[in-house]
């Protein structure tokens, strides 16, 4: 849904960037609110220039409180406001818990429709930046399995526009994630002006017949140099990147392990309850018979993110998804 | 600092006028006006806690004793005005509008009990304690910048000011200047623990301060200074002048739910000796003699028709449809996820099987 041609080279929090730009620019009920998102323009100024732009009306500088200011997004919500709230990081968010299981979530589905909650969490997360203790949570299990929000996560500059200006424009709540460690790692061209991506749709980083590699976020990078390197042994993978984590594309995960028998999944967050067990569940139930080789998952460790000395061991890496790649081709 | 927020009276417990100012605006049809409202949520209450005895409804949560409050504030509220409740304050928002059907409908465990009646913004009651307050402050910030004349009216009990979310609630308000009264019900015991156990200070309104805002106790038996003072603080609001705290302090009679026993933690003596001493209803009444304007006819017929109302709204409630299992899976997002929609079909799909 490209409405104007011309790209522009920006990196992921610069895409973010824009989209809010574009939003804040075409819709006057959008609002962005969090801490520091005003003049500082965000810890990783995602919303660099806004408050400029838009005025302070617009773009709200709030006590730092993450249950008190995602609560009143959800009132403004419920005001006829499409706010859009950053976490700074999503080990933060933990306070506004509740504010989203009980309240935002439901909204809709206790009041029969009668009112609702466009709202749109914006945080990012994962590990891989040395940051300090705290910051480098991946919980987005905790919200894929709370009914009543979307769970986004780009992995792209390209598709982190698209997706939060499909997010912006959703009814529903939308958590958005947004992978620190591909922040600033690379770039992309981007079309200017308005686009969107359709939430719950995957893609394919690579297509290959011989396994299916299955990653969202930071992780996509990991499972494409992993990918690459099995290329090197003879070994093909399609490699999707799922984009919205709730609700998955059962399709795109069905069509590639039918076709290839056999799965590695690549999850950052912890084994026990991830997201992983989601997609397996998905591919038992659409193609158990299609596969070769029991499904492998290679995941962050059932242990608290670790302080950042021990962050590299703690991560999935390239040389971890390869390895799980060979077992599951070992069959 | 008790001393700095007494318990500010307009009807005292004799039923007579202590804040003369008032004197002109307390007329007879606004009085009956109010008694009226007081008998039907008072009437209503018995009735719940009635019909969940016989296992006619669900678990209810009563607020006898507190009519006062939820009925003077509600009827302070204007029509574009905003109400956030808890699940003791159904009082206030049959008086605000919602039917006595939906109201009975929300304790039979249906959605349908959400809704509030067109035009009317009457938000679900919030069941954990005090996370309404910061939602009720941005729902405020929210008219302001639409630059409505709306204002917010946020209930919660003694209990809620030990979360976090009343800090957060107050302080985003008095950041943002929003046009929201929080109106507090101090009924003095948290389920079994008492104030004493929630706040060292001997007053909610003092906390006020700490945002800098206006912090009020009032009387929360007296209808009409809850009226008054909640309609001072909504102009307020409405003009500019940002956020209220009101403490209006109460006593509920009876149990925090229908599933509890309040005589394992307090004297239900106090209740007893309270209905006769504090009333709400009883001072309204003792107003109306002193002022010549008590009918014992007059309010019997208030009685009959509120009586005759309840019983049409039992009837609509106990006529209902039976709940439908399509509804719990068809408005949790705008559009059915595949996964609600594949579980909802594969359900009834099984159910209709299991009914042939």
């Amino acid at each position: 849904m490209i409405t104007e041609v011309g790209t522009k080279s920006l990196t992921l929090v610069q895409a973010v960037n824009d989209a809010l730009r574009i939003m804040l620019k075409e819709r006057e009920d959008v609002i962005v609110l969090g801490e520091d998102v005003g003049k500082n323009g965000g810890v990783f100024r995602a919303t660099d220039g806004l408050l400029e732009e838009f005025g302070e009306q617009r773009v709200i500088d709030t006590p730092l409180s993450e249950a008190g200011f995602t609560g009143a997004a959800i009132g403004m919500a419920l005001g006829g406001f499409r706010p859009v709230v950053e976490i700074q990081f999503l080990g933060f968010i933990y306070p506004a818990y509740e504010q989203i299981m009980t309240h935002a979530a439901r909204m809709r589905s206790r009041t029969r429709g009668h009112f609702a909650v466009p709202l749109v969490i914006r945080a990012p997360y994962g590990a891989g930046v040395r940051a300090p203790e705290i910051h480098s949570d991946s919980t987005e299990a905790l919200f894929t399995h709370m009914p009543g929000i979307k769970v986004v996560c780009p992995a792209s500059p390209y598709d982190a526009k698209g997706l939060l200006i499909a997010a912006i424009e959703d009814p529903d709540p939308v958590l958005f994630l947004e992978p620190m460690r591909s922040y600033r790692a690379f770039r992309e061209d981007v079309s200017e002006g308005k686009y969107t991506i359709e939430i719950g749709k995957g893609k394919k980083w690579r297509e290959g017949d011989d396994v299916t590699v299955i990653a969202w976020g930071a992780m996509v990078p990991v499972a494409m140099k992993a990918a690459e390197e099995a290329e090197k042994k003879g070994i093909d993978a399609d490699v999707i990147d799922l984009r919205t984590l709730y609700p998955l594309d059962k399709d795109i995960i069905a069509e590639s392990v039918q076709k290839t028998g056999r799965a590695v999944i690549v999850q950052e967050a912890h084994a026990t309850g991830g997201l992983a067990n989601d997609i397996l569940a998905v591919i038992n139930d659409t193609s158990f018979f299609y596969q070769h080789a029991p499904v492998e998952r290679v995941t962050g460790f059932d242990v608290p993110v670790p302080f950042f000395a021990y962050e590299d061991d703690y991560l999935p890496t390239p040389a971890r998804v390869l390895r799980a790649i060979e077992k599951v081709m070992s069959f | 600092m008790e001393l700095n927020f007494p318990i500010v009276q307009v009807l005292n417990e004799e039923g007579t006028i202590v804040q003369p100012e008032y004197r002109e605006r307390i007329t007879k049809p606004l009085t009956m006006t109010m008694y009226r409202h007081l008998i039907r949520t008072r009437t209503f209450d018995r009735k719940c806690v009635s019909l969940q005895r016989q296992g006619r409804i669900g678990t209810y949560v009563p607020y006898e004793g507190q009519e006062a409050c939820q009925v003077g504030s509600a009827l302070a509220l204007r029509d574009g005005d905003w109400m956030f409740p808890t699940y003791r304050d159904h009082g206030a928002m049959m008086t605000f509008g919602r039917s006595l059907t939906t109201t009975l409908l929300y304790w039979k465990g249906r959605t349908e009990g959400c809704v509030p009646p067109e035009g009317k913004k009457i938000v679900p009651p919030s069941v954990p304690i005090a996370t309404q307050l910061p939602q009720a402050a941005g729902a405020a910030c929210a008219e302001k910048w639409k630059g409505t004349n709306n204002a917010v009216i946020v209930y919660f009990g003694d209990g809620a000011t030990s979360e976090g979310d009343f800090h957060e609630g107050l302080n985003f308000a008095s950041v943002f200047n929003a046009p929201v009264v929080f109106f507090n019900q101090n009924n003095q015991y948290a389920i079994s623990v008492p104030i004493t156990r929630q706040m060292k200070t001997k007053t909610i309104a003092q906390k006020a301060l700490a945002y800098d805002i206006p912090g009020l106790r009032i009387d929360g038996n007296d209808v009409f200074a809850v009226y008054f003072h909640t309609a001072e603080a909504l102009e307020r609001a409405r003009n500019g002048g940002g956020p209220t705290l009101i403490e209006a302090v109460t006593w509920r009679y009876g149990a925090h739910t229908t599933s509890d026993d309040p005589s394992r933690y307090r004297d239900q003596e106090e209740s007893q000796k309270r209905r006769e001493t504090t009333d709400p209803i009883k001072r309204v009444e003792r107003f109306m003699q002193r002022e010549g304007w008590w009918d014992e006819e007059w309010a019997n017929q208030v009685q009959a028709e509120v009586d005759a109302e309840i019983e049409q709204a039992v009837a609509e409630m106990e006529r209902y449809p039976k709940a439908d299992a399509s509804d719990m899976f068809d408005f949790v997002f705008a559009q059915p996820t595949w996964t609600i929609a594949e579980q909802k079909e594969a359900y009834l799909q099984w159910k209709r099987g299991m009914a042939r």
